[in-house]
């Protein structure tokens, strides 16, 4: 009995750790925002007030606005074309199975295991030959197959009751119909967990858009925030770059917090097998 | 479902159509061109062929076989502590008599929605000379002086180690949470009358249970540590003295910050693409073997 309490104290305090481990920063975060510059190098641990300060010299000294919306449409194109791209895939391999498309499907599995850095020259020389050179679609254009997401749709698809779709076509429905109003809204949960996977993927991308976004106003999040703290030129405001990391982080918080039953439901599904 | 008929067939080829397109000109054509590369030394438009000349370079640059090596050693050391803590972490968390599970869970997970170059700076700022981990450490006299966390060769890859490990592990949690829901409790409540211990249970019902996530996983970590970028970049730049560089920064500085060679950084990310699948493979193997 002891020994089942002092497990059970033991795991207690395992958990809490653990968990002030992977919340801390985000405290730090969320108080040194309130702090100047000098007192967040001074190591202040209490709530300042200069948050308003570093609000308005994030909107002023930065491109904010500019680079908030760059992300946002880079990430929102992804997201919608990689999903209407990979389910409609992932439905073609699995319901219209045939000898030359399960060999397809192989070889896109296989590219999994091919690093981007093979494919960034060759990208590179290709996007800047068609003139795409600082300009959303440059990142758009490559991530809209994505091997993973079809992966992902066909891994659900598997369990799906294949006896519904024979008795809509025997009813004389059309196969772009069948997919479109009955296998899609089945799927909804799927699709909201491939949306977040994407759309986290899009927004925090940092390699690509750091090659072929140059310039300053077509620049995302992640590069205003990690082009201003590499900066040896003038000091580095702190508190301004705390202020940018929160509010890049927020629409990936709200989004996981809103859809987190998805989430986590999507992945169970795509494990299953 | 071998026996389509031709019709069926060929309307399934309309839905991937699109996919095949985009497969083709944004995977194909650039391994295609890529192969090229290879064998010629390019900057600029001026190319011309130069064989394995690129191979031979590679073996007496000693910059491409310490960040090589610094990839290597991140994937050796920081992957296996982490999926031993996602497993730990997600036993615990699947436990019927953990309270407020659901509170925790989010806990853990809440790293998972930085963004890589946001939480990199985050730990640069908290590591850097006088940031609040030096302080810490000196206001409970663990330390004297501040330990030079970014600017020591060895403390700047324990930095990148400790963040790969925060940002992680919460990411590859879930996985092992959603595959402890299909062992069912059954198995341990006999365990348990049988007189099984914690430790065994651990060991001989949940370890294999988990065993293909764990090769997911580890295949998983495996491709993207050796493809690291986004947190030595932003965390210590590689520095010092390119002692966190690790490959893919690399291949990166080659082709874009420095004099561009673009064929000879291609000739060195298809070396780190054969070590992707030799690693692969093996894991596979390894996983498959006592079937």
């Amino acid at each position: 009995m002891t020994n089942r309490k002092v497990n059970s104290v033991l795991k207690y305090i395992f958990i809490l750790i653990c968990a002030f481990i992977s919340v801390f920063p985000f405290i730090w975060m969320l108080i040194e925002c309130t702090n100047s510059s000098a007192d967040i190098l001074a190591g202040k641990m209490s709530i300042g007030n200069q948050f308003m300060v570093n609000w308005h010299n994030a909107f002023s000294q930065t491109n904010l606005i500019g680079d908030f919306w760059n992300s946002l449409k880079i990430a929102t194109g992804v997201t919608v074309l990689s999903i209407i791209v990979a389910s409609l895939a992932a439905y073609g391999f699995q319901i219209y199975r045939s000898r030359g498309k399960n060999w397809v499907y192989s070889i896109f599995i296989a590219s999994m295991m091919i690093p981007f850095s093979v494919l960034m020259i060759p990208l590179y020389r290709m996007v800047s030959k068609l003139g795409l050179i600082n300009t959303a679609w440059a990142v758009i254009l490559p991530s809209i197959t994505s091997v993973f997401l079809v992966f992902f749709f066909h891994q659900s698809l598997e369990t799906f009751p294949i006896d519904t779709i024979e008795s809509a076509r025997i009813d004389g429905a059309r196969e772009f119909r069948i997919f479109w109003s009955i296998v899609l809204p089945q799927l909804r949960s799927t699709f909201a967990a491939a949306a977040i996977y994407s759309f986290m993927g899009a927004w925090n991308n940092y390699m690509w858009p750091l090659i072929v976004l140059q310039s300053d106003d077509q620049k995302t999040l992640p590069l205003l925030i990690s082009g201003l703290s590499a900066n040896t030129n003038f000091s580095i405001d702190y508190g301004v770059i705390m202020i940018l990391i929160i509010i890049s982080t927020i629409p990936i918080f709200l989004i996981f917090l809103f859809l987190q039953k998805y989430f986590v439901q999507g992945m169970t599904g795509a494990n299953k097998g | 479902m071998n026996g389509v008929n031709e019709k069926t067939n060929r309307i399934g080829w309309w839905f991937i159509g699109l996919s095949i397109v985009g497969f083709a000109a944004f995977m194909i054509y650039p391994i295609v061109s890529s192969v090229k590369l290879v064998f010629s030394s390019l900057s600029g438009d001026s190319s011309t062929f130069v064989g394995f000349g690129n191979f031979v370079r590679l073996f007496h640059d000693t910059t491409f076989w310490s960040s090589l090596g610094n990839s290597f050693l991140f994937l050796i050391v920081e992957v296996p502590i982490m999926l031993l803590f996602a497993i730990i972490l997600a036993v615990v968390l699947n436990s019927k008599t953990l309270k407020l599970r659901g509170f925790w869970r989010l806990l853990i997970f809440l790293p998972c929605v930085t963004s890589l170059v946001s939480y990199s700076i985050l730990f640069k700022m908290l590591f850097s000379a006088d940031g609040l981990i030096n302080k810490f450490l000196e206001n409970i006299h663990l330390i004297s002086a501040p330990i030079p966390w970014l600017t020591d060769p060895t403390m700047a890859k324990i930095v990148i180690i400790l963040a790969l490990l925060w940002r992680w592990t919460g990411y590859n949690m879930i996985f092992f949470l959603a595959g402890l829901q299909n062992v069912s409790d059954e198995i341990y409540e006999a365990a348990e009358i049988d007189g099984a211990s914690k430790i065994q249970q651990f060991m001989h019902i949940t370890l294999p249970a988990l065993r293909p996530i764990i090769l997911f996983t580890a295949v998983q970590s495996t491709i993207s540590t050796l493809q690291l970028f986004d947190e030595p970049m932003n965390i210590t730049n590689g520095g010092p003295n390119n002692s966190s560089t690790t490959i893919a920064m690399y291949i990166y500085n080659v082709s874009f910050k420095y004099v561009p060679n673009f064929g000879y950084a291609a000739a060195m990310s298809y070396v780190v693409m054969f070590i992707i699948l030799v690693l692969s493979v093996i894991q596979m193997k390894v996983a498959n073997k006592d079937d």
